[in-house]
């Protein structure tokens, strides 16, 4: 058999063909060539029959049959040998095949091989493809070449263990004793991956973290080095000193740092030096910023560190490169949660960026800009954002025009300009929308009741424009059915009125129900709002026949609603009016976004009594307990308003449930601090803290009452009638102490009989101070619906003069007007 | 990490595919086709990172490129790697393979697509980065090759009379001797047994 072509001829003769056929059929001929060469098990020749069959496995032609054979190179003495069976093994081989068991045995003989080239190719095939077979089994070579002190295999060795313990993580331990001096080598190769595999360790495991910690100073240490060492010709890349370990070392800084304040606190200094030292006119210098950047702002620096940091993505943003723009942009988009307003100072060359070319910067430059909206910049950005809707690619509408929806609703000025927005961005992007957003905008349009005719009447003349965008057809149908004689009628305040007859109107809506554009669901809307128009509109008869000839239409759900409303004419025409009237306003549901549309109507008790958290100072319930004990004879089991909100299990749980719907089953029960109290009458809500939501206006003519004067201590109550609920009694305390010493951890609590409901927000401080220097003041709110003369009990517990000092009192003497 | 380093022309032949995640023959080819497709479509002024196409995992992963005359490098990498570190890692990788080819082109990686694959492992193990520094890739790639020369044997000896020829120094050697390919036919006589 003459001797296999060369590599290179190959090469040669695949390049000569003009077509893929030829190319494929020389191949082919190749390939026969080999396998036949193959099944002669001719030793000299394998390495270059596998060598072409690597090419041609890169072209993507089938090479698996090769496998064995790589297996069987690897097995040879020779190292030319062995460097293609490597390669070969690394391409063709995987955990899926088998066959890759086979090559443990050698893996192992050749990690343990005299020459170091040799080691180091079975370090990385394994590091490449070893499955976690083999790298069970050969885990412990692996981590005796980590000891080693001959740097090109130690390296080698730590790439190896990284894939070791990714591919088995019970493993991570072993390594452990190696890594003690990886840090103290002087072989940047060394150092690079070792900080890699500690890297890794400390992604995988917090124990390995916080053992690692302790490195920080070493860390820290080798950085400087790198900085202020001066030019090393080994290292450098355009003039900064081998800046793939400086990235590396601080995205393990960033790792360690986080959460942690010690070690975030060594490293201030290193980051605002580097920060500050690092040249930026090349890539390099950029690279190593952004690094530094992304590591400040995920550990704890300090404040002025991180004002830093923006300011230097924000020169980024500057620069005329644009990978470096996309980074600053992405990095930003992570930090503004946590840093608005630093952000916010770049707020102008972001919407900048959105006029960009580059598909990547707008679409982040579009993200950024979202986060960014607030209450006093929306109009500004709204303006720009629309714009860019206007001219941006498809891709984009939807997320630009869901984005802009959310913004609106969160911070828009007015009303006015909320339709006008929406409408803006129905008519350029109507239909890239999503599907919520025509309930949401037909929501907004009934509860903004003023707006009704100006709405109805641009919905209609954007209607006369263009009916294809489907979500503005439907909105703006819906709208003509509902306030049609609106429409007509040719009111409006905010612009000129149209003057529109009930024909034209009807006739747009009937285009609509025939044209080719109208999807079904857009049909079924405007045969609704042709209906409603029945009770609107004089004319009756050519809207009962527009109903009568869609009773025979082929679309199931056109066909049912015509029907219906043709029914509707016949036999009930006389609950047509009531079945057609105006829609009453809409509540409001949970939303995507937080809304601050909240309905209040009169009633406030329920968000009253929102409470957030339970302050320090808190009470355990059985002290409540005794209190309400105290009040005596109370058997009468009281009705608790049904409205008290159910609470998430929080840290004053015991507290909050006091408050809870709690089904009242006779006399308070004396229960235990922590369980649940569920028989225990809610009557106090020892400082809980709340907002007060009344501006309460001082009632005029109260006078104020002393309630307790003892020991030095003095109470007084000062009264407030609150408006609008004039059964809520608002009473201030005011605590002063006329004694030498402060009372320090002074609580007042309270508690009334059981026709009453009591609230008790926050004291302003609980410390009273000496010789009447200032009051502790607190708010307490007695609902009284029956208009019972006001009793209370209260109870005073301080520390004086180091003792703790406890008192109960009844007071008695409030002055009639407070209840009546 | 990683996960795959693809070299191709700007028609889209492969010139070096290296993936250090497993995938199966027919999805690599796919995976080099659609890349080719999403980096032949940029511009040349915009910004040198991609979002991953749908075959190599989407927009978790990034594809950062640089484009050299006819050869496009592109480096598909997860999120644990900095984009612009990887660039300059490309840099110093065409660099590495200008020093060793002397004035690289495309014809020397088509030609010599096992030598490319010896340096990039000395740069890139198992998906991470394992040296940095040129002189040392260098070093090291040069002393394999010397190892493998030393075993090459009789049919290593035209190359290697070449290479000497081509370290000799002498000014009036003329510069063309073309030694090419030698095969000794060894003739079979059966008269001597």
């Amino acid at each position: 058999m003459p001797a296999p072509i060369r590599l290179r001829e190959l090469i040669r003769t695949i390049r000569t063909a003009r077509t893929q056929a030829e190319e494929r059929e020389m191949i082919q001929k190749e390939c026969a060539a080999i396998r036949s060469s193959f099944r002669e098990e001719d030793n000299t020749y394998r390495c270059r029959n596998v060598a072409k069959l690597l090419y041609m496995h890169m072209l993507g032609y089938p090479a698996h049959f090769g496998q064995l054979e790589c297996l069987k190179l690897i097995a040879s003495q020779k190292f030319t040998d062995k460097r293609i069976g490597y390669l070969g093994a690394m391409l063709l081989l995987d955990e899926r095949q088998d066959v890759h068991l086979l090559m443990t045995n050698c893996i192992k003989n050749d990690l343990n091989h005299s020459t170091q080239y040799v080691q180091g190719l079975a370090l990385c095939t394994l590091g490449c493809m070893g499955s976690s077979e083999m790298c069970r089994d050969l885990a412990g070579e692996v981590e005796k070449l980590l000891k080693t002190s001959n740097s090109y295999l130690r390296k080698k060795a730590a790439l190896c263990a990284v894939h070791v313990i990714r591919k088995v993580p019970e493993l991570m331990e072993m390594f452990l004793p190696a890594t003690k001096n990886l840090l103290s080598e002087k072989n940047h190769g060394v150092l690079h991956t070792s900080v890699v595999l500690l890297t890794e360790m400390c992604e995988r495991s917090p124990d390995m973290l916080s053992h690692f910690r302790k490195l920080v100073p070493q860390l820290v240490r080798i950085l400087k080095n790198l900085i202020m060492s001066g030019y090393s010709p080994e290292h450098d890349v355009s003039g900064i000193s081998d800046p793939f370990l400086q990235v590396r070392i601080l995205r393990l800084l960033r790792i360690l740092g986080r959460s942690d304040d010690d070690s975030s606190e060594a490293m201030n200094d290193i980051l605002a030096q580097v920060a500050t030292n690092t040249e930026t006119s090349k890539n390099v210098g950029n690279a190593i910023l952004y690094e530094t950047v992304l590591t400040i702002m995920d550990i704890k620096s300090e404040s002025g560190l991180r004002v830093l940091a923006i300011n230097i993505l924000g020169r980024f943003l500057l620069n005329n490169d644009k990978n470096i723009r996309y980074v600053a942009l992405t990095s930003l988009l992570k930090t503004v949660q946590t840093d608005h307003n630093a952000v916010q100072r770049h707020r102008s060359t972001i919407v900048d960026c959105l006029k960009d070319l580059d598909v990547s910067i707008k679409r982040r430059a579009m993200e950024l800009s979202f986060a960014l909206v607030n209450g006093n910049n929306i109009r500004g950005m709204m303006k720009e954002l629309l714009y860019f809707l206007d001219s941006c690619d498809p891709e984009f509408k939807a997320d630009c025009a869901s984005g802009v929806f959310l913004a609106a609703e969160k911070y828009a000025p007015s009303k006015r300009w909320h339709i006008d927005t929406i409408m803006r961005v129905l008519t350029t992007a109507g239909s890239y929308v999503r599907d919520d957003s025509v309930p949401n905008l037909i929501q907004l349009i009934t509860n903004s009741v003023e707006m009704h005719a100006y709405t109805v009447q641009r919905l209609y003349k954007a209607l006369l424009d263009d009916i294809s965008q489907q979500p503005l057809v439907q909105v703006s149908s819906w709208c003509i059915g509902e306030y049609g004689d609106l429409l007509v009628s040719g009111q409006c305040e905010e612009e000129e009125p149209i003057q529109v007859t009930e024909d034209e109107v009807l006739d747009v809506l009937e285009g609509l129900l025939v044209s080719n554009l109208s999807t079904p669901v857009t049909r079924g809307y405007a045969l609704t709002a042709i209906m409603k128009l029945s009770t609107r509109f004089s004319s009756v008869n050519r809207i009962k026949k527009v109903v009568s000839i869609y009773g025979s239409s082929i679309d199931v759900e056109l066909q049912q609603r015509a029907v219906e409303y043709n029914a509707l004419f016949k036999k009930y025409d006389h609950m047509r009016p009531a079945l057609l009237e105006r829609m009453p306003i809409m509540e409001k549901t949970a939303t995507n976004g937080p809304t601050e549309i909240v309905q209040t109507n009169g009633e406030t008790e329920p968000s009253v009594l929102d409470t957030k958290h339970p302050p320090p100072v808190t009470q355990p319930a059985n002290q409540a307990n005794d209190l309400l004990d105290l009040l005596g004879g109370n058997d009468v089991v009281p009705v608790i308003q049904t409205t008290l909100p159910t609470k998430p299990a929080s840290a004053g749980g015991e507290l909050l449930d006091l408050l809870g719907d709690l089904s009242l089953t006779g006399g308070p029960a004396p229960a235990p601090a922590p369980s649940v109290p569920t028989s225990q009458p809610p009557f106090l809500l020892d400082g809980l803290s709340s907002q007060p939501l009344f501006n309460d206006i001082a009632a005029a003519g109260i006078p104020p009452m002393t309630a307790y004067n003892k020991n030095g201590l003095k109470i007084e109550f000062t009264f407030e009638r609150a408006n609008p609920n004039p059964n809520i009694a608002v009473i201030t305390i005011h605590a002063s102490n006329s004694t030498e010493a402060d009372m320090t951890d002074f609580v007042f609590q309270a508690a009334v009989p059981k026709t009453f409901q009591l609230q008790l927000l926050s004291p302003s401080s609980n410390v009273v101070p000496a010789l009447n220097q200032g009051t502790v003041t607190q708010v307490i709110r007695v609902l009284n619906p029956q208009k019972q003369q006001l009793r209370m009990r209260i109870k005073l517990t301080y520390t004086h003069k180091g003792s703790p000092v406890q008192d109960l009192a009844e007071v008695n003497n409030f002055p009639p007007q407070s209840w009546q | 990490m990683i996960k795959a380093i693809l070299i191709f022309n700007n028609h889209g032949k492969p010139r070096l595919s290296k993936f250090y995640e497993h995938y199966s023959e027919d999805t690599e080819q796919q995976i080099i086709r659609e890349t080719f497709h999403l980096v032949s479509k940029r511009d040349e002024n915009v910004c040198n990172f991609l979002e991953g196409g749908m075959l190599i995992g989407g927009s978790d992963n990034k594809l950062i490129y640089r484009h050299y005359a006819t050869l496009y490098f592109v480096f598909c990498v997860d999120s644990s790697e900095s984009e612009l570190g990887i660039l300059d890692l490309i840099q110093v990788f065409v660099e590495t393979l200008d020093k060793c080819f002397e004035n690289v082109c495309e014809l020397d990686l088509i030609f010599h697509v096992d030598k490319v694959h010896n340096i990039l492992a000395e740069m890139v193990m198992g998906g991470m980065v394992l040296e940095t520094n040129m002189n040392e890739i260098i070093t090291q790639v040069d002393a394999q090759n010397k190892m493998e020369k030393s075993e090459a044997g009789i049919a290593g000896a035209p190359a290697r009379a070449v290479s000497a020829v081509k370290n000799m120094n002498l000014p009036e050697m003329p510069r063309n001797i073309n030694i090419g390919d030698i095969s000794i036919k060894v003739p079979n006589l059966p008269s001597f047994k």
